[in-house]
């Protein structure tokens, strides 16, 4: 875990309005997209599927090793973890 | 009888091809766009006065420049202008599947919206209000459930009235908020100056949006420099003003229309429940039970395989058995006798050859598509990832690699659910290592002939590891040199788990069925006959082989001829490999197919069909060969060049000869240096 992941997990819990990664979010909470630290072609593809700004993202699932599961748009999907670690959210 | 185009668009998952299915029936025929690899399904069908001709777009999200098979929907929409674009809409997910409806208004397609799935989305509570809905979209909504066959005739009726109709100026249409808009005016208004070919193909407006998303395709087709200028700057100017590029914030108020929509016209009654599902899920992709569900299921796929199709397997080698017979006896004695062998041993022999797999094949296929119908193969994918990941390849690698063992050829197919090029070619060149049912034949020979009942089991297990662990090392070496590159980020839609129907699987395992059938009737097919040619050609005189028994004569006619000679002409070089000019014959012999490694081999030990299975033939290999040379035979088999349908295949999915080449060169060299080196480390040790 790099240093800034940890003091992210610290902020967050400090207040919920600080940016962080999807990454870091546990499992059942409702958090909202504000970005993607990506190129043009993954932003879009994600874009496209429902990561636009304020979209309300559910994780189902985030129990390392096991999958990465959010509900976007109503629509279950599973992320890689290097994806899910460059999505912002809040 | 009047005639109409109809492009069928969608997402992946929305049921699009089970709806295709149900509007086409049988009558498909499935092609590749020029110059690219993705595939093209047209069906046509007849409705009242109309004769209608269907096209299957690939399934998409959107409909962008970032990958071919949107490319391919977007031109053929925009170039080939059907009368009518039907956009499968899996309705219990509405918001994220009308994203690419948006799309196709903003492009001003004439539009029918088929809601797919309504029996799904009336289990979850979910309730339309078509009308006012249709209203907004400005097209017709007409809810049918794809795998049932429901909703068939209303959708075609909406289709008939679409074209009748025609294209019409559009009244909702989405709004991107003054500031891109003001933007988007200016775009236009230098398009409608300067760009007279884009108005022309694309209209000013969708022109200006797509400019403003910087869509590499558009850009690429824009003359004048002043014009790329205006678009910079507005670019600029937005990026400034959101702190985001446009493309994102347009895609926001995209969905802030189709929110809008929705709102008014969509009501739930019941929570969204993701209960079960997500227990399933927890269970099927957990650290501990995963791999080992998935595996099991994976035995069970191939027990059922190889057990259940024994059966009609031994049916069909006894019909092909019996109708050469047949032709045999019945052949007019003395005439024409070169016919008589091209086909009872070139087409018979060869082709049936290959047919008497299609059981087991069509039993693989089908417990591969009752995986992937009823959902379970998404998780999979994620099973597999982590493998598959350190290897350098997708999870969704694994789907085509597993189909391999069946036949190479629907596999190398199958390799279209991948989306990274890298991913995909290297998927592809490694999967002949993942050894298919044809070379099975060669080890049901071998192994009973060199090793006893107790080895048999253990013995046919190695080799198949080995392909496995050669794919891997051979994937990840390519990964690190000649295709190196990020693997696809992966981001995959789960499907919802789902009773598969018995219509929609049988669909699925015909059509990979038919594939393999093809590629008997027409490669293997081709491929036999000029193989019995160089096998048969030339010939000894008569007078020699005239005091001979039949399967004397025979195999002194395969050593005269050009197989033969080749055969021999490369024992030297095989001998290092514990091999022999009649394993060399062999092995020249079924590069068309692996099947006829076997018949090749009967051939050479003169050997009748019918005592091919007896004893003789296993006696007369274990007389001449030791058990470490059977072993690296089946070795070499397995790892060296795959069979002409699978070299063709894989030209035609790679869109150029090097790779078939570099595949067919490159196992065949492996095999060789492997092969060299069990053999030779093999006598050193037993001496």
């Amino acid at each position: 875990m790099t240093k800034r992941m940890i003091q992210g997990q610290d902020t967050a819990s400090a207040g919920d309005n600080q940016m962080r990664p999807l990454s870091v979010v546990r499992t059942g909470e409702r958090v909202r997209f504000v970005r993607v630290n990506a190129g043009r072609g993954l932003n879009g593809r994600l874009a496209a599927m429902g990561f636009v700004p304020n979209a309300g993202i559910t994780v189902v699932s985030n129990n390392h090793p096991g999958p990465f599961v959010i509900i976007v748009k109503e629509a279950k999907m599973m992320l890689g973890r290097g994806v899910a670690h460059k999505i912002m959210v809040k | 009888m009047k005639q109409i185009t109809v492009a069928l668009a969608g997402n992946p998952n929305s049921g699009k091809s089970s709806l295709f299915n149900t509007l086409t029936g049988a009558r498909q025929h499935v092609a590749n766009y020029p110059g690219v690899t993705v595939e093209r399904k047209e069906g046509c069908c007849r409705h009242k006065d109309y004769e209608i001709r269907v096209v299957d777009l690939p399934g998409t999200y959107s409909l962008t420049a970032y990958s071919a098979e949107e490319l391919i929907a977007r031109h053929f929409i925009l170039e080939e202008e059907p009368d009518v674009v039907v956009d499968v809409v899996d309705a219990s997910n509405i918001e994220r599947n009308l994203y690419l409806g948006v799309q196709l208004i903003e492009m001003n397609a004439p539009l029918v919206f088929a809601f797919n799935m309504s029996d799904l989305a009336k289990r979850r509570g979910l309730e339309f209000d078509l009308e006012q809905l249709s209203r907004l979209l400005e097209a017709r909504i007409v809810p049918t459930v794809g795998n049932k066959g429901q909703g068939r005739a209303a959708l075609l009726d909406a289709v008939i009235a679409a074209a009748e109709q025609g294209r019409s100026k559009r009244i909702h249409t989405v709004r991107y908020g003054s500031e891109i808009e003001e933007e988007l005016a200016k775009i236009e208004k230098a398009v409608v100056e300067r760009e007279q070919q884009l108005v022309d193909k694309y209209g000013p407006r969708w022109s200006a949006i797509k400019l403003i998303e910087q869509d590499e395709e558009i850009l690429g087709q824009v003359q004048h420099q002043e014009v790329r200028e205006i678009v910079s700057n507005s670019i600029g100017h937005l990026r400034s003003i959101f702190r985001d590029e446009p493309e994102i914030i347009m895609a926001d108020r995209r969905y802030g229309f189709i929110s809008g929509a929705c709102l008014e016209t969509i009501k739930s009654s019941v929570e969204l429940r993701h209960d079960i599902s997500d227990t399933i899920d927890a269970i099927v992709t957990s650290r501990i039970l995963g791999l080992p569900i998935f595996l099991g299921l994976m035995y069970v796929t191939f027990f059922m395989t190889f057990t259940v199709g024994k059966y009609p397997m031994h049916g069909l080698e006894m019909l092909f058995n019996s109708l050469a017979l047949m032709i045999s006896r019945h052949w007019p004695a003395d005439s024409v006798l070169w016919l008589r062998s091209l086909l009872v041993d070139g087409v018979i022999g060869g082709v049936g050859g290959v047919l008497v797999f299609l059981p087991n094949i069509l039993l693989l296929f089908l417990a591969i598509a009752l995986l992937e119908d009823s959902g379970y193969m998404a998780r999979a994918a994620f099973v597999m990832d982590r493998i598959m990941h350190r290897i350098g390849l997708h999870g969704k690698s694994f789907i085509p690699m597993l189909i391999g063992f069946g036949c190479s050829v629907p596999a190398i197919m199958a390799t279209r659910i991948l989306e990274n090029r890298r991913d995909r070619l290297t998927t592809i060149l490694v999967i002949p290592l993942m050894s298919c049912g044809a070379r099975l034949t060669v080890y049901a020979l071998f192994i009973p002939a060199f090793f006893p009942p107790r080895w048999q089991g253990p013995v046919l297990w190695i080799i198949y590891i080995v392909g496995i662990v050669l794919g891997i090392v051979c994937a990840r070496l390519l990964r690190m040199t000649l295709l190196q590159g990020e693997t696809m980020p992966f981001v995959m839609e789960l499907p919802p788990y789902r009773m598969p129907t018995g219509k929609a699987v049988f669909v699925h395992t015909w059509q990979r069925g038919w594939m393999y059938l093809r590629k008997a009737g027409t490669i293997i097919l081709g491929a036999s006959i000029i193989l019995w040619a160089a096998a048969n050609f030339p010939r000894p005189d008569h007078e020699v082989s005239a005091n001979l028994s039949e399967q004397a004569a025979r195999q002194q006619v395969l050593q005269y001829s050009l197989v033969g000679r080749i055969g021999q002409a490369i024992e030297p070089a095989i001998r290092p490999l514990g091999f022999d000019w009649k394993i060399g014959t062999a092995l020249i012999g079924s590069i068309p197919a692996k099947e006829l490694f076997v018949s090749q081999m009967g051939i050479i030990y003169a050997v009748g069909a019918e005592d091919r299975k007896a004893s003789s033939l296993p006696d007369r290999l274990r007389a001449d060969y030791t058990p470490l040379v059977g072993f690296c035979v089946m070795l070499f088999v397995l790892i060296s060049a795959p069979c002409v349908a699978t070299a063709a295949m894989t030209r035609q999915e790679t869109g150029a000869w090097r790779w078939a080449a570099f595949q067919f060169v490159g196992l065949t060299g492996l095999a060789y240096v492997i092969t060299f080196l069990v053999y030779q480390t093999g006598r050193a040790l037993l001496g």
